[in-house]
């Protein structure tokens, strides 16, 4: 970063910024404020070249959501140059600024402003130079496409490019915030949200047509010279440890050699299908597993019996007072989830002695950095990681471990080496969903809910950072000798809080498990698309819906009466007017589909920081077989100022497949010492012939109101809005996640009012 | 034991060195440095691989390099170009099918042969036809959009 900054010290704290011809800019903050601790240039973030072209750096990668592409929007409209004209350069840790990546729906949310910011102010560089050298005051310019014009006198024009000299020396202006949150403060102000004409326009994805013609870039395809293919080889059983390596199981296998470093073993060859073939004849011997995990039918009485850490996310008035002699009880269960990518991970490390460069999918470069620093015991400032399109990735999906490997086998080998992690290394062995078990209790009188109290238990999730910046947060990591000591709670704060609803006496608790074991574990727990949002909202919705029916009301109507955000309220609205509602208590009318199927329509309503969301459902259920079958998905959407409404649309119907495969499909198996899911057969997800008849997305527009996230609030409810309409559907409420066949047999003969 | 085998990919003819066992796919993308064939599976279960061998979808991670042996292999890349599009391609990138775009070779490639046998296939049947592919990102609303789009430009 440039240091042409000058601090005056006293009761004026001052920036002071060379620019455009000797002219100074001058940027004051308030005496009595601290003076950020950081500066920020302009060109960390947006540079113009001579010929007209923007680029745009930013840490929020392209995980396949069109975050890029909207931020591109926001810079040309603040610039009035062509969407065309702007290059997104992505979350290379040499030249982006470190803005906590991609995460929690807030790459939008948070970091609009920095971006907006930025290019208002190269706006307003470049029209105070252009006004100088037209000699006109500033008010009398506008730009169009990049030409500046004069009011009044069409005599005179400038293209931006002409005044390109007053971006230079790069300004400087203090940065503030951490992680998302990070800005930059300028003295240009972005045009009001109304204003916007590129921003909210239906342009075309900037990764969309790379993608179709198959000349995207992808870390897959990485070769730099001299790459050696690598493999490691993990646990067979959970806990175990490396206690011996064969290196002469692999001899004969192509140039295929052996890399042991502590309890990590690995391989690398010339040719791929040689490290393939290798990593999986390389003989090693292991310790038995460390524990003897429960039988998986028996997970929710596990973990009901294990010491808990209890957090009350939501308390308000007297629960026990107000909870009756007869409360409506019930309990849930939502089980482990597999990531399971569609590629399994990819990374290429090349650790040389004077620096490291690995290329990675990460969501997060940044924390990349730090996490390969520590786990090659480096100074982060020698590490650089370039960020390169690997599969979509949801959270914290373990496409890094990939990196961790590679790094270690690269340092160990003196070449570049390209990990790329098999089927069974990521769904077996991958992150994890953390299983959750609900118990619920609630009291309803004259229609309304009395009191509510939720308590659900979940794995702490303390073994997988949400940052990638911790060596022994790593499989290969921890095998290779790393303590594993972030140790932060990821789970039980953000779910939970999800009932937005006004109940006069309520008390949300979280209760969190220590997991199986704190390494080598292929349970362990992190954050998946929304960290916890779709199991808790299944099961908060769900109870939600089954008070709605003791209180004899229909599902929306006894929604609606227990919230009073305008917001929340237009959701349900929009959602039951798009999917033609008919109000009526559920469960109270028999529908039959021509092949015997009972059909039902359920709903189910979710917020995730600013963002509202309301789902519909409608289902067939087989009775005799338990098949359930979406028949139609209605999401009513409200994400505050729409940067991109393709886009958008595209994200929430992705969302609504992918939390409906998660509702129907997904659940990770295991036996007493291992996950028992490991490909596409066995952990099987919804498929073509699972989407739904009808998938409609209505995204209410909220043009002057700054945007929220998109990237998950939409897989919330989806599965609580299935639940919730196989029970108007059959009469029954199936508690358990996911729907399969087995659970909603079960549900329906346990419960048995199936007439 | 490494042979010569003689492949046709892209409309390029190319040797290559190679146990006749080696998947395809490593055989594309380590030899010929073919980059858009991708690995998600290895067990011919997602379609990630997929390329066209004498025009038939094939998971390249389980076909053996020999199999290829004086067959034309089309990878993605190989289907159209940006100034010589398929059908397809404009409509995938028009309709923005895709999250990550990782699968999008199966997609395609499947659809691709679909619509070279059958002209206006019905929803049900593209849905059948494509039934054995995988998309995390759960773009397959998506999907259906570009291939009933490119069927009909295909017919038109």
């Amino acid at each position: 970063m440039s240091t042409r900054a000058t601090f005056l010290a006293g009761t004026t704290a001052l920036v002071v910024v060379v620019a455009a011809g000797g002219g100074v800019h001058s940027f004051a903050w308030a005496a009595d404020a601290p003076p950020p601790a950081k500066m920020t240039t302009l060109g960390d973030w947006l540079r113009m070249l001579p010929d007209g072209t923007v680029e745009m750096y930013t840490d929020k990668v392209e995980v396949g959501m069109g975050v890029p592409t909207g931020f591109a929007q926001f810079v040309a409209d603040e610039l009035d140059v062509p969407f065309e004209h702007v290059r997104p350069m992505l979350g290379d840790t040499s030249d982006t600024v470190s803005a906590g990546g991609v995460g929690g729906s807030f790459s939008t949310y948070q970091g609009n402003f920095a971006i907006r910011n930025a290019a208002a102010e190269m706006r307003s560089i470049l029209l105070a130079a252009a006004a100088q050298q037209l000699g006109v005051p500033v008010a009398q310019l506008s730009v169009n496409a990049g030409v500046i014009h004069v009011a009044g006198d069409a005599t005179k024009t400038l293209r931006y490019t002409d005044v390109l000299s007053a971006l230079a020396p790069d300004p400087v202006f203090p940065q503030t915030g951490e992680g998302f949150n990070v800005d930059l403060t300028v003295p240009a102000k972005p045009k009001d949200w109304i204003d916007y004409r590129i921003a909210g326009a239906s342009l075309p994805r900037k990764d969309a047509a790379g993608k179709a013609f198959g000349r995207y870039p992808y870390v897959v395809n990485v070769k730099p010279a001299g790459m050696l293919h690598g493999r490691f080889v993990y646990p067979p059983s959970i806990g175990a440890t490396l206690v011996d390596v064969d290196a002469s199981s692999v001899h004969g296998i192509g140039d295929a050699r052996v890399v042991h470093v502590a309890g990590f073993a690995g391989v690398v060859a010339t040719r791929e299908w040689d490290a393939v073939r290798a990593a999986r004849a390389l003989k090693t011997t292991w310790t038995p597993p460390a524990v003897t995990l429960p039988a998986q039918a028996q997970l929710a009485d596990f973990m009901w019996a294990q010491p808990a850490i209890k957090q009350n996310v939501v308390k308000d008035g007297d629960v026990d007072a107000n909870i009756g002699g007869t409360p409506i009880e019930a309990t849930y269960f939502w089980p482990f989830q597999s990531h399971a990518n569609m590629g399994p991970g990819c990374s290429v490390a090349d650790v040389r002695a004077d620096g490291v460069t690995v290329w990675s999918g990460t969501q997060k470069t940044h924390a990349l950095r730090q996490g390969m620093a520590k786990l090659l015991q480096l100074p982060p400032e020698q590490v650089r990681v370039v960020w390169t399109s690997d599969a979509g990735s949801y959270g914290r999906a373990g496409l890094e471990e990939s990196a961790a490997a590679a790094a270690l086998l690269s340092r160990a080998v003196g070449h570049p080496v390209r990990v790329q992690s098999m089927r069974a290394d990521n769904t077996q062995w991958g992150t994890k969903a953390p299983a959750m078990a609900g118990r619920l209790r609630g009291n309803v009188q004259d229609g309304g809910i009395v009191a509510f109290d939720a308590v659900i238990r979940q794995f702490n999730g303390n073994e997988v950072f949400s940052q990638p910046s911790v060596a022994g947060s790593f499989l290969a990591g921890q095998m290779a000798g790393f303590p594993n000591d972030a140790v932060v709670y990821e789970f039980g704060q953000y779910g939970s809080a999800s009932a937005k609803y006004e109940i006069p006496n309520m008390r949300a608790s979280a209760e969190l498990v220590a997991p199986f074991t704190p390494g080598n574990s292929p349970l362990r727990t992190a954050h998946m698309r929304d960290p916890e949002g779709p199991g808790t909202t299944f099961i908060i919705e769900s109870f939600i819906d089954e008070l709605a029916s003791h209180a004899g009301m229909d599902a929306i109507a006894f929604r609606i009466k227990h919230l009073k955000a305008p917001r929340h309220i237009e959701a349900l609205h929009y959602v039951a007017q798009a999917s033609g509602w008919e109000s009526r208590p559920s469960g109270s009318k028999k529908r039959v589909g021509t092949d015997g199927e009972l059909i039902g329509r359920g709903v189910a309503f979710a917020t995730r920081v600013v963002t509202t969301v309301a789902t519909v459902a409608e289902v067939g259920v087989n009775p005799k077989t338990g098949v359930v079958r979406v028949r139609r998905l209605i999401c009513a959407h409200d994400c505050g100022f729409i940067v991109n409404p393709k886009s958008l649309q595209g994200t929430i119907e992705a969302n609504l497949i992918q939390s409906m495969s998660r509702a129907i499909y997904e659940q990770t198996t295991f036996d007493n010492h291992n996950v028992t899911s490991t490909d596409w057969v066995t952990y099987p997800i919804a498929h073509m012939h699972d989407i739904p008849d009808e998938v409609k997305v209505v995204m209410i527009k909220r043009p002057t109101i700054a945007p929220g996230g998109a990237g998950e609030p939409s897989s919330r409810p989806t599965a609580a809005a299935i639940a919730n309409a196989i029970f108007d559907a059959t009469g029954v409420r199936v508690r358990t996640a996911p729907m399969t066949p087995k659970n909603v047999l079960a549900a329906l003969h346990a419960q048995g009012n199936i007439t | 034991m490494d042979k010569t085998i003689r492949l046709r990919v892209d409309g390029h003819a190319h040797e290559v060195h190679a146990d006749p066992e080696t998947p395809l796919l490593y055989a594309l993308r380590d030899n010929l440095a073919l980059e858009n064939p991708r690995f998600g599976c290895g067990l011919a279960q997602c379609g990630a691989c997929t390329v066209h061998v004498d025009g038939k979808a094939t998971r390249s991670c389980v076909t053996p390099v020999s199999f290829a042996e004086g067959r034309a292999v089309t990878t993605l890349a190989g289907l159209g170009t940006p100034q010589h599009p398929h059908p397809l391609q404009t409509a995938f990138a028009e309709e923005q099918a895709m999250q990550c775009g990782y699968c999008l070779n199966g997609w395609i490639m499947t659809a691709a042969e679909l619509l070279a046998r059958e002209k206006k296939p019905s929803r049900a049947r593209i849905k059948e036809a494509l039934g054995s592919l995988v998309c995390r990102c759960g773009s397959h609303v998506a999907i259906l959009r570009a291939v009933e789009r490119a069927a009909k430009e295909m017919t038109a």
